[in-house]
Order: C-alpha cells, then structure tokens, then sequence
C-alpha cells in the first residue's frame, strides 16, 4: 500500500482548503524557479526517465510527447490541459482541480516552459462549473503572487493560463475535438496527420495533456524521475488515482501505486465487493471505454496499462467500475451502448450508424428479442467500426460490447433459450 | 428551436463585463474562440435557455454567421433551446450510477416534478431530464441542480431534496450522506 509520504494528491479529498497559502504548506511552488533553471531539455529528460505516460486514457509517454514540439517555430506554442473529464466511471481530475488546484497550475507553468508555450489554456468540462471558479481563484492566486504571468517566479519566463469551460459533450475529450472546441466550433475531431504537436490550437505547435499527468509533473521534478519509477513496474510507473465505482461497500477515489493488484485495490481501498469477492460477476478497469474482465482475470490482474491490455481490456482513466452477481450485464453494457449513441459527433458514417444500431440490438437481447445470429451479426458490426472512424470513439464503442460477449455468450444465449430476459 | 421566444436580447451590465473577460482569454483576431463563453453568459442572462434573439446578438457581437452558432447550441447538451425550470434537475442514469439505483431518482423525480421530462413544471420551479455521465461516479448516483451536484443519492434524499425546493428550504450540496467529497465513506485514512 502506497505510504502517505509518497502521496502526490495529499489533498484529493479537500480536508484542507485549495488556497495558495495551504498550498505552500503542502510544497507546492517550493523553488520552481531552481527547477526551470535546470533547462527545459533536463525537465523532458527528467519526465522521460521517470516513465510517465500520459493519464487521459491512452498511456503515450509524455516525455516523448513533449519532445515532438518544434524548438524554432515561428508561431507561437501552447500548452492545452484536457480537463473535459467524461469517461464514465472516471473522476479524478476534478478532485485535483477542486482540492488542488496549484498543483496543476505549477505543472502547467513547467510543462509550458519545456516545449517553449507561453500561453497555456485549461478546457474544464462545463458541468464542473464549481469548479471551474475554484480554478479560476487559483489563477488568480498565481497571478497575484508573481508565480506565473510576466517573468513567473522569476525565472524569465512568461507564462499566460486561461481557463475555458465546455459545453457538455463528451467527444471534447479527443485532443483533436477539444481544440476545435476552443476554436469556436462544433468539437468534431480533425484527421491526423497533422498531429498536433505540428499544427494545434490556431494552426500552431501545441501539446494536449491530462489534468492528473501535468498535476505530477512538480512532484516528480522535484522528488526525481527515480522516486516516481520506483512504483509499480518497469513502463508502468508512478502513482494513480483510481476512480472505484458500482457494486462496492465504500466508492471513493483513491492515490495508489500503479501495478497494484486489483483486488487489493477494492479490498484495501473500497471496502470490498458488496456481499464479498465471491459475489462478483464483472469488472470495467479503466472507464466504459476497455472491454470488461470477468472476475476469473480479476482475481489476480494487476492494474497497469500493460497488464489489463494482456488481459484484452485496458487502463485506461483508471476508472474501476465493479459489478457484482446482480448485475444484468446486457443491459450494463446496453446503457453504456446508449451512451456513445449519444456521444457520437456524427462525422464518421460507422460511428454515427453503428452506435445507435448497436445500442438497439442490445436492448433487443436485454428483453430476449434476439437469437445467437443476431449476436453473431452484431459483433460484426463492432468489427466494422472498430477502426473505420477518424477518432476512437467507434472503438470505444466497439470494445465494451465485444468484451460482453468475449466472457459471457454462453450465458446470454442460454439466458436467450431460457426466455430468461424477458420483460 | 422553441416557439416561445422573447423579443430581443442584449447584455445587460453584468453580461457585458463577463463577456468582456471572457473576450480577453482569445487572441485579437479569434474572436470566434469565445462563442462558447458567450452562449453561457446568454443563456444565464436569459433564465437557463437561449432564444432566437439571444443566439442572433452572440452571432453579431463575435461577427459569426448566425448558423456557424447555431452548430455550436445544436451540438453541446449544455446549451438549451426551449425554456427551462428555475432549477433544471439533470438526472445521471449512465452505467456507474445505474449501477448504484439511478433508477429510483428518476422515480423521484417524476413523481415530484413531472412524468415527461423536460416539462417545466411546479409554476416554472422544476424541470428536469436524463443526461450522460456528469463525472461524479464514486459519489453515485447523482444529479445537477443548476451548477451544483448532489450526491450519494438515494429515493428518499433525493424526494427531499426536491420538497425542500419546493418549501424554499436550504440545502446542502455535494454528499447527503455526510461524506467529505470522494473518500470512502468508512475509510478513516
């Protein structure tokens, strides 16, 4: 279990107020300056060797990531953090910005400094509009103190934030989409190439980050890439907030190691599977995006990128969404079927039809109007989609319904026979 | 769009001070980046939903095609083209909180507010509606009141909640079981 002196969030749960002085107190902004004079390539190095990947879901390497920004562009570069947290199952983004704020403005200001951005904006999801003030107030701290603005913390540099509020849709959470959105448009992802850290926000250099993996930036600079890779293994390092939700005694957000096994996780953490581990039927790891394991692979999976993609799911957000014995895992996944319907941009053909036929199918199947040819033909579909779109939302679509019948056909389709499902 | 619409629309004071800030966050010459501040500051302005008019000035004020907005009020739920209650009761029935009985606050509500959502109802105090996950899924199930979240929900809480709306009662947001934001509730650490 994860010592609370390796915590990076010591404030997660807001027992503390976010205020700049309470935020003193807890090390934030504690000689940022001496960490900028270090240089910006020793600041990638130093992401680089701690093995960060990016927390939004897709794992890529940030320290790579951010050495893909041009050093001698003529257009201005930008830093754009990616707080449209809407994956369900998943909220720990807005525990940081609520309850510690300045941990993610100070990652801002040395994140914008190693890829040369001297504007910064944070697009928060509309619906966190509390805390979209808390991050404003913050800011404005910053401000007021010298930390960031002209010459931040004296180091030179000038670093501008400015914080954009979506509008509800869930699609911004694409890197691509978000940055449409602060254009002024309908968030619809752009074909890629460009990528970009070539050509982003107003057509200039721009890397995309996550809350969580610009808010451990300070941290790991200043306790060194070697603290932060001395948790969980070898390209899945650091710590993680996991999100645990559904059929457990005690949901809450929680920092732990990544790797940790999961149920140790909802053991220790969540106060265990409702009616005990036994009782479990399912579990989404890492947001309704990845595919569900059944609780044979849960019983021993380890909670890191590489190991729930060896178990054909994903880590995702990290948002563990447990279902127990109850739990009618057609009409789950149907929901979450609907969701995506709902959340398609309509761009891509194969998304825009596919999500909405495929949400029909599993409500038919959810009421035992269906057969094994119905199902057959529906996990065709999934496979058409499944990479036929310009964004990854089709195969976000996709994956949950095929890790459905992956683990569970032969009890759908004897429920099917039975006439078990219907109304 | 509604077919109730009120004549025309400007901001007034606060509005323009808002969009003025708002405004400053873009560079000169992409004002079109603040069409989304601005639907807000609107739709605020105009109790909770944007008629024609309020669409047509956001579209003048940032020299935007009027359609180029539109796209942008159409393609964001936030955005609300008919009128509203004076507290719009957003109810999250995806998956985490399905999983924690989102159902029975949708009972509550219909039983409280009204049987369709969307109806505006208890003399313009109520309306509400089924929206997508609005990111609190440990503290589930929940809703949205306006800008702010309810949380640990039950039938009964959320029964309250709404009376207390009605009676012109004060009420406690986030966790209604006590909880200090997303820390387990047993959990001691």
């Amino acid at each position: 279990m994860l010592s609370n002196k390796d915590k990076i969030f010591t404030n997660l749960y807001g027992e503390e107020s976010f205020e700049l002085k309470m935020a003193y107190v807890r090390g934030d902004w504690d000689n940022t300056k001496a960490l900028m004079q270090k240089g910006s390539s020793w600041i990638i190095d130093e992401i680089k060797n701690s093995q960060l990947r990016g927390r939004g879901g897709a794992g890529f390497p940030t320290g790579l990531k951010w050495s893909f920004m041009p050093k001698d562009s003529e257009k201005s570069n930008y830093l754009v953090v990616n707080a449209d947290e809407s994956e369900p199952g998943t909220c720990k983004d807005r525990d940081m910005i609520r309850n510690d704020p300045h941990k993610l403005i100070e990652g801002c200001l040395l994140a914008s400094f190693a890829i040369g951005a001297h504007k910064c904006y944070i697009y928060i999801r509309g619906e966190y509009f509390n805390e979209s003030v808390v991050l404003e107030k913050a800011v404005a701290e910053a401000y007021a103190a010298g930390l960031i603005g002209k010459n931040a913390c004296e180091s030179g540099w000038d670093l501008d934030i400015y914080i954009h509020r979506g509008a509800g849709a869930y699609i911004c959470g694409e890197e691509t989409a978000l940055l449409e959105s602060l254009e002024g448009k309908k968030g619809q992802p752009r074909l890629k190439p460009p990528f970009p850290a070539n050509k982003g926000l107003y057509g200039s250099p721009t890397t995309v980050n996550n809350v969580e993996t610009i808010a451990v930036v300070p941290t790991i600079l200043r306790r060194g890439a070697n603290w932060f890779s001395s948790f969980g293994r070898e390209k899945n390092t650091g710590t993680k907030v996991f999100c645990i939700s559904g059929h457990v005694n005690n949901p809450c957000n929680v920092e732990e190691e990544m790797s940790i096994p999961l149920k140790e996780l909802i053991d220790k953490h969540a106060g265990g599977v409702i009616g005990g581990w036994d009782n479990l039927k399912a579990i989404i790891p890492g947001g309704s995006s990845v595919p569900m394991i059944p609780k044979s692979v849960c019983d021993d999976v380890l909670m890191d990128f590489d190991s729930l993609v060896a178990a054909k799911s994903g880590l995702g957000t990290a948002a563990v969404i447990v279902m127990d014995q109850s739990t009618d895992l057609v009409k789950a996944i149907a929901r979450i079927a609907r969701f995506y319907k709902h959340e398609s941009c309509g761009q891509c053909t194969p998304c825009r039809e596919g999500t909405g036929w495929m949400w029909r199918i599993l409500e038919k199947i959810a009421i035992g109007n269906s057969s094994s040819a119905e199902i057959d033909k529906l996990l065709d579909v999934t496979k058409q989609i499944e990479g036929h779109t310009i964004c990854a939302l089709g195969d976000a679509a996709a994956w949950p319904i095929q890790g459905l019948f992956r683990h569970f056909r032969d009890e759908i389709e004897e429920n099917l026979k039975k006439g078990n499902y219907v109304a | 769009m509604s077919s109730i619409q009120n004549d025309n629309f400007s901001f007034d004071e606060k509005s323009q001070g808002l969009a003025k800030i708002a405004l400053a966050k873009y560079p000169n010459d992409r004002k079109q980046s603040a069409v989304m501040p601005f639907l807000d500051i609107a739709q605020r302005q105009n109790g909770g939903w944007l008629s024609q008019p309020s669409i047509e000035y956001v579209a003048e004020q940032l020299e935007m095609p009027f359609i180029k907005v539109w796209e942008v009020v159409t393609f964001y739920t936030m955005y609300n083209t008919k009128p509203v209650g004076k507290n719009f009761v957003q109810v999250c029935t995806t998956t985490p909180c399905w999983l924690r009985g989102s159902e029975n606050i949708v009972k509550a509500c219909k039983e409280i507010i009204s049987e369709n959502q969307c109806d505006v109802a208890h003399n313009n105090l109520f309306s509400w509606m089924e929206v997508e996950c609005l990111g609190a899924c440990v503290n589930a199930p929940m809703i949205q009141i306006n800008d702010d979240f309810y949380e640990d929900l039950d039938y009964e809480s959320t029964k309250n909640i709404l009376q207390s709306l009605i009676d012109n009662k004060p009420l406690k947001i986030g966790s209604q079981i006590g909880r200090l934001g997303s820390r387990g509730a047993n959990n001691a650490q």
